[in-house]
């Protein structure tokens, strides 16, 4: 358990090989995110029939390189009710976490054969850390990016900063209760909190050597669905972004933001949709695993990396495609689904695969356990509607009676 | 130090390299951007009055609810991830354990349902 | 070993400076943030004796959720920028002297319970496993555990029906 590069004794290679390694996550990450924002600003672009940009580099994928440097150049206009210290602080808690989110992601290393790589003669893990609860480290992450809008909702010294900061706040927060709730069912089928581990579980064949291993499938497509909804609102991406829609400026938290520090809220966000597809792909789709042919140097760095990549990108278009094509959801909708439906969801589903994994385990006859748990479900269903039922009607036999 | 601890330290080396970038760039960005403050430029932007008065405040408790319950199901999530990895050695008890569990804490998302705090934000 | 030393010091001194910050400073959400950093000090902490499920859950639940609750109930209620001045209490001598007392008292306590013996260095062994402390929760600890969902349910219903008769 563990990577492999750390047991033994720390000497030059070691350290060397965890500097590489930082600083390729790192460019890997920032250059993954400039090419997300180039690739959105294309494809909506071709799906509304315009072009897109094209004058910044060939085809226009120095854009983002430009937008930044502009804004890089740009006056930082402080309002003068702002409190200075958190103003100033908010951008960094919305960048930072964005970027550690991004440790426990295997990028490669064919997990056929174990998953690890070497590198200088010495094996490791082609992610940059693998700590043993890696899935609730994400979590942890995801938590203090709240941070970061809230506080500059609130720094920004006016309410109507506050109160869509508050809102967005309220908006991400109640989808990453969903978002842990959905991993709930993957930790059930793979018993682990490590992402390597889960890489690993998903490696292999699995139905009949044809359809993979994978945690899509292993754990009924229902929780990567729900994952999926959820991130794509944690992100306050399409169609659930209300909250910072250009066409709602006013009231935005970071309406009173300029130059640089506007641009590292937009970069967080566009970082964490690259973590966020990651993951996605890492957690329900077995990550860098998928056929790999050739000699040695091959089988273990080209295509493990490649799938990944391939994988990764077309997450990334999922959620362009999202924008493209869906309305924005409103605000009691977008909090209706999360707590009505998402969360509600989540936990049946989790107990459903527990119960049948106790079931399988205990050798109990199958038929007869989902019948009884098709029992159970309707019978809570049917007194859940019940009692929301007679709740309504009670509110509205009150306001008659206030009327 | 052992190796777990090792990759807890890569961890802070990547969280160090990006405070410093961040750093950097606003650093850099202070030094090569103009600065000519007016008044004008400090003036927060309002397209209309500021609510005052304490009627702006009762109708935003609704956004602590949610924090609220938050928290319940952040508690709810953080015991079920242990519990999850460990379900073959806890067997049908074990699941009633947990069903029992989750059951309490969905009825505190039923109470919230029902007294219409969930509703019309 | 003498890393983890070093590193506990440094964590200690930073954990000690906030939490003196949280109380003298005289701006509320400065506190609320300056608690987030003790909070992360205790995280840390966790991390370094070998208690990780510990220490990213303290991350994940206190930094992550509860102090987001007190940070909202500040904006909502109060939201104002800068300095309050009636959040300073007049009584600074008396408090500091009840803080001292409870400091001599904890002290005492620790030293006398633990005396000499060490914690169990992290540099030979594995860290504290996520199924051993399943294993605690859902076999020694069950009914605390079932319990723990009433607690929570029941802080609800009250913060519920509080908020509900403003």
């Amino acid at each position: 358990m563990g990577d492999p590069l750390y047991a033994g004794g720390i000497g030059l290679t070691v350290v060397l090989v965890t500097l590489l390694k930082v600083l390729v996550t790192f460019v890997l990450l920032l250059v993954a995110t400039m090419f997300m924002v180039w690739f959105e600003r294309k494809i909506v672009a071709d799906m509304q029939h315009r072009i897109g940009p094209n004058r910044a580099g060939p085809w226009g994928l120095l854009q983002t390189l430009a937008d930044g440097t502009k804004l890089f150049f740009k006056e930082d206009l402080l309002p003068d009710r702002a409190d200075r210290i958190v103003f100033r602080l908010a951008p960094v808690l919305a960048v930072v976490p964005a970027f550690l989110a991004f440790a426990i992601v295997p990028i490669g290393g064919n997990f056929a054969e174990g998953g690890t790589v070497s590198m200088f003669g010495r094996e490791t893990f082609l992610q940059l850390a693998d700590p043993p609860v890696g899935v609730l480290f994400f979590l942890a992450m995801s938590g203090i990016g709240v941070y970061g809008v809230m506080l500059a909702g609130w720094s920004s010294g006016s309410k109507y900063p506050l109160l869509g900061g508050v809102r967005a706040t309220a908006q991400i927060v109640s989808y990453e209760a969903a978002l842990g709730l959905s991993l709930a069912s993957v930790i059930l089928v793979n018993g682990t909190l490590s992402t390597h581990q889960i890489v690993a579980e998903q490696a292999g064949a699995g139905f009949g050597g044809i359809i993979p291993n994978w945690n899509l499938v292993v754990t009924g497509v229902v929780p990567a669905i729900i994952f999926l909804i959820a991130g794509t609102a944690e992100l306050n991406r399409p169609p659930f972004d209300l909250v910072e829609a250009e066409q709602e400026l006013v009231g935005g938290f970071n309406t009173e933001y300029s130059s640089i520090r506007f641009a590292l809220f937009f970069l967080a966000e566009f970082m964490n949709t690259v973590t966020m597809s990651a993951l996605v792909v890492t957690l329900f789709l077995g990550g860098p695993s998928g056929p790999v042919w050739g000699p040695e140097p091959v089988r273990t760095w080209f295509f493990p990396i490649f799938w990944f990549l391939l994988k990764l990108v077309v997450f990334l278009f999922v959620f362009v495609w999202f924008r493209g094509t869906l309305p924005r959801l409103r605000y009691d909708q977008l909090m209706d689904l999360g707590w009505k439906a998402l969360i509600p969801l989540a936990l049946g589903w989790f107990l459903l695969l527990g119960a049948v994994r106790v079931a399988r385990n205990e050798g109990w006859n199958l038929v007869v356990t989902f019948g009884a748990i098709t029992v159970v479900v309707v019978v809570a269903v049917t007194l859940l509607n019940l009692s929301l039922r007679a709740a309504q009607r009670q509110r509205l036999a009150d306001a008659e009676v206030n009327a | 130090m052992s190796d777990f601890l090792r990759s807890y330290l890569t961890v802070g080396i990547f969280l160090g390299v990006a405070v410093v970038l961040v750093s950097a760039l606003l650093g850099l960005s202070s030094l090569l951007r103009p600065s000519k403050p007016t008044p004008q430029k400090s003036i927060v932007y309002e397209s209309g009055v500021d609510p005052v008065g304490t009627g702006w405040a009762q109708s935003q408790i609704r956004y602590y609810i949610f924090a609220l319950l938050f928290v319940v199901f952040d508690v709810e999530a953080v015991f079920i991830f242990p519990w999850a990895t460990r379900l073959e050695a806890y067997g049908l008890f074990g699941l009633i354990e947990m069903g029992i569990f989750i059951f309490i804490l969905f009825l505190s998302l039923v109470y919230a349902w029902r007294k219409g705090v969930l509703r019309w934000v | 070993m003498v890393a983890q030393n070093i590193f506990f010091g440094i964590i200690a001194f930073v954990m000690v400076v906030a939490a003196l910050r949280v109380v003298t400073t005289k701006n509320i959400v400065h506190a609320a943030l300056y608690l987030v950093i003790v909070l992360a000090g205790v995280a840390a902490q966790f991390i370094l004796t070998g208690a990780e499920f510990v220490g990213v859950t303290q991350i994940l639940v206190y930094i992550g959720a509860v102090v987001v609750l007190f940070l909202f109930g500040i904006m909502l209620t109060r939201a104002r920028i800068g300095r309050e001045v009636e959040v300073d209490n007049e009584k600074r001598w008396l408090a500091g002297l009840v803080a001292l007392v409870l400091f001599a008292v904890m002290s005492f306590a620790l030293v006398d319970a633990f005396e000499d013996s060490r914690i169990e260095s992290v540099s030979g062994g594995t860290p504290q496993l996520t199924s051993e402390v399943s294993d605690a929760i859902f076999k020694d600890y069950l009914i605390p555990f079932e319990a723990a969902s009433f607690l929570l349910l029941a802080a609800l219903i009250g913060a519920i029906v509080v908020a509900r008769r403003e």
